[in-house]
């Protein structure tokens, strides 16, 4: 690796770093109520919005109740989705005049931003009215955020508070997050994105006259729209879902260096403020820094293993008489090349943002696998915004467990005990999404249609296939992307997988947090586990790697490593 | 029930209207004020007349302009209403076929030059609009351009390096140049008129 490149990466993550400590500082403040020039400015229209609604701001739940509200209020944004894109039709804003889309494809959007997934099975300027664009989806890219991190702020309550039954109100915590912490960020992102190119107006497209016309094509028809707003949130959100077709890959949504360079800061920035966040709300800042040094030490090595293989090139076009000293440039743009496409990949998929600056299809075998491993990890690296931290946290409980059992006492963490029901929660947590991947997978190649949908010949159309579940179960969204998955099986499998990954996780992490706040605090002893040391974060790497490495090994056996010992022995691409 | 239908359907409504109207729009009110021309698709004015985009590609094909790269959007190329990359794996035969075809492409413009061909000019972009291509992309042009335009190669070549931009802060973002911009300073350059 050149010394560029890795100077470049090392600046990024001392900013990441820059950013986040402060950010987290404020996230922990807002979810207490203690953000007081923020509240001063917005907590009068804030207590409106709780009169409104029939609540208050002092509301507590029971884990129960919590689950519940979350459950209802994601299935009402759900049903307005899905409604939206099968009554678009009839309905005002619709100046191309789109039908209604269809029920299998309109489940698997509705569900997909609901999940924070953003999978998109669509391309948006042909499929979506600028109504659905809005007040559908672009709506759920805040509210599915603003549920993950009610979640990882609830679960910090768990370990907090002490015997007691509630855990503080959904209610409220929806409403902190998206009007202090989602909204503020996504104006100022959204401002900056603009002076650097992203386009932002309402009309629907530019037409040039091209300077060296083509036979039957005199001009060139520029598609333009609100862009700046979505990308803003898409980004803070890990969310993911472009304006696009080729997401953050497009010059218009994605112009420079340095609308990349916020872009790919706004990915990782929320998740790994989350970190800092947990560590003020459990009292103990060091379990913050833990958190996010055990992340990065995951990130970084991948990262590299990821640029160096997209650096050294494609050798299927050895021999036709190219300089490949840019690297693997099928799918990339020039303007971000081999560094910055590789960094983008390994963040988008550590976080469950999924939005691309480049075409993972087109990644060298090795080059692809690492955001593939990124998510099936279970995107608990940083991950998506809350989901990441409550993720992470399920593995920070099971390695606690491994080392109790070691030494052979009841594992602590954070001054609570870990008990049966503890570890039979976080086990759901981190087994349920990697069932579905490999699951869903086995079953698409078996039927011949599924495995027909894939355009690549030989591993890469099966490497394509699982990439397609990964995404989907884990909540990433972004895809290899060749994959034809308009198809009723593809929408209603995928839709399926990203359900199982939202909340089969979400309510066992809740029901893990309301069995949290009834225990009490056991004093620390000498036989306590310290968990925010060096020792541990090695430890909790560890348990990461190992749990997944041993479940998708078998499966990455026979998509990208197999195609790169193929391309390396010279069979792959030989005419 | 009701005490938690109420809440969620009150603030699904209330959020729909501020984030999904009230936020792109004070957005676009913004960008429309500050920044018009960026917000509008930074076009690039001609006699009166859009050229295109400063921040779109292009297709060129005549040996007397720069080429851009190759671009995977159809029925043509550098279609900007619908992006899109090829989505060819790294193994599959038909990349390796595509890429033949365009050193062919370039050696047939160009017979006498056997250089090595930047990677950049004979792969697709991302998003099949890529207005950028590697400064040795450019420089590797050079030859053909002046020779087809009947200009010295020096004046040519010293055009690319005015296109040149670089890093970011020297360190984020890749060197490049602009395709379009380069093949208009270009005529400019043969009427005569300022560089």
């Amino acid at each position: 690796m050149d010394a560029l490149t890795l100077t470049h990466y090392a600046v990024y993550f001392a900013l990441l770093a820059l950013l986040a400590v402060p950010l987290g500082r404020y996230v922990a403040d807002v979810y207490e109520g203690r953000a007081r020039f923020a509240q001063r400015l917005l907590g009068p229209f804030e207590r409106r919005v709780y009169r409104l609604a029939g609540t208050s701001a002092d509301e507590e739940m029971s884990w129960r109740r919590y689950t519940f509200s979350l459950l209802v209020f994601n299935l009402a944004g759900a049903l307005v989705v899905y409604l939206l894109q099968r009554w678009q039709g009839a309905l005002p804003l619709n100046p191309a005049g789109l039908p209604a889309v269809n029920p299998a494809n309109a489940f698997n959007t509705a569900v997909s931003f609901a999940t924070n997934t953003n999978w998109q099975c669509y391309g948006g300027e042909t499929t979506m009215s600028h109504l659905t664009q809005m007040a559908a989806l672009t709506v759920q890219n805040f509210l599915s955020a603003a549920t993950g991190m009610a979640v990882a702020v609830t679960l910090a309550r768990g370990f907090a508070r002490r015997g007691v039954e509630t855990l503080g109100s959904f209610w409220v915590d929806l409403v902190r997050g998206t009007l202090y912490v989602l909204l503020p960020l996504s104006l100022l992102c959204a401002g900056l994105l603009v002076s650097q190119g992203v386009v932002q107006t309402g009309r629907g497209e530019l037409a040039a006259e091209l300077v060296e016309p083509q036979a039957g094509v005199p001009l060139q028809t520029i598609a333009i729209g609100p862009v700046a707003s979505q990308v803003a949130i898409k980004q803070l959100g890990t969310n993911g879902g472009g304006y696009y077709n080729t997401n953050s890959a497009h010059p218009l949504e994605n112009p420079t260096p340095l609308s990349n360079l916020i872009q790919v800061l706004s990915i990782l920035l929320l998740p790994a403020a989350f970190c800092f966040a947990f560590g003020r709300l459990v009292g103990s800042r060091r379990h913050g820094w833990m958190l996010f040094a055990a992340m990065t030490a995951l990130l970084v090595p991948l990262l590299l293993v990821g640029a160096a293989a997209e650096r050294a090139g494609n050798p299927a076009l050895d021999g036709l008489g190219l300089d490949q000293s840019a690297g693997n440039m099928e799918g990339k743009e020039v303007r971000f090349g081999v560094p910055g496409s590789a960094l983008w990949a390994a963040a988008t998929t550590a976080a469950s943002n999924g939005s691309v600056n480049s075409m993972h299809d087109s990644f060298t075998p090795l080059g692809g696998l690492v955001p593939l491993w990124l998510i099936q990890l279970g995107e608990v690296v940083f991950g998506g915004v809350g989901s990441g931290l409550y993720g992470m946290l399920m593995f920070v409980v099971v390695a606690v467990f491994i080392a109790g059992l070691m030494v052979g006492r009841t594992p602590e963490l954070l001054g609570k005990k870990v008990e049966a029901f503890e570890m039979k929660m976080a086990s759901l947590v981190i087994l349920v999404p990697a069932a579905a991947v490999l699951l869903g997978t086995a079953v698409a190649v078996s039927l011949q249609k599924a495995a027909a949908a894939a355009p690549n010949p030989g591993p890469h159309g099966f490497t394509e296939i699982l990439y397609a579940f990964s995404s989907a179960a884990n909540n990433n969204g972004s895809a290899f992307a060749g994959l034809d998955a308009t198809s009723t099986f593809y929408a209603v499998a995928l839709g399926l997988c990203m359900l199982v990954g939202r909340y089969w996780v979400i309510v066992p992490v809740l029901a893990l947090a309301g069995s949290l706040a009834r225990k009490k605090i056991v004093p620390a002893s000498a036989g306590t586990l310290p968990t925010d040391t060096p020792l541990f974060v090695l430890m909790l790497v560890g348990v990461v790697v190992l749990v997944g490495a041993l479940t998708f090994f078998p499966a990455l056996a026979l998509g990208p490593i197999v195609e790169h010992l193929r391309l390396s022995a010279g069979a792959g691409g030989a005419p | 029930m009701l005490r938690i239908l109420r809440p969620a359907l009150t603030l699904l409504l209330l959020f729909t209207v501020l984030l999904g109207l009230a936020y792109p729009a004070v957005v676009t009110g913004f960008a429309q004020l500050v920044f018009p021309r960026q917000a509008n698709g930074s076009a690039i004015d001609l006699d009166g007349r859009t050229v295109g985009s400063g921040l779109i590609g292009q297709q060129f094909a005549r040996p007397d302009n720069f080429w851009g790269r190759p671009s995977a959007t159809s029925p043509e190329p550098y279609r900007a209403a619908a992006s899109t990359g090829s989505n060819l794996g790294p193994s599959n035969p038909a990349l390796r076929a595509a890429v033949a075809a365009r050193v062919d492409a370039l050696r047939a413009a160009d017979p006498g030059d056997r250089r090595p061909i930047p990677v950049d000019l004979v792969t697709t972009s991302g998003s099949g609009l890529d207005p950028h291509i590697s400064p040795a992309a450019a420089y590797y042009q050079v030859p053909r351009v002046a020779r087809s335009r009947g200009l010295p190669e020096e004046t040519v070549h010293s055009l690319v390096d005015a296109h040149r931009e670089g890093r970011l802060l020297g360190l984020f973002g890749e060197p490049r140049v602009n395709v379009l911009r380069l093949n208009l300073a270009l005529n400019r350059l043969e009427a005569g008129g300022p560089r």
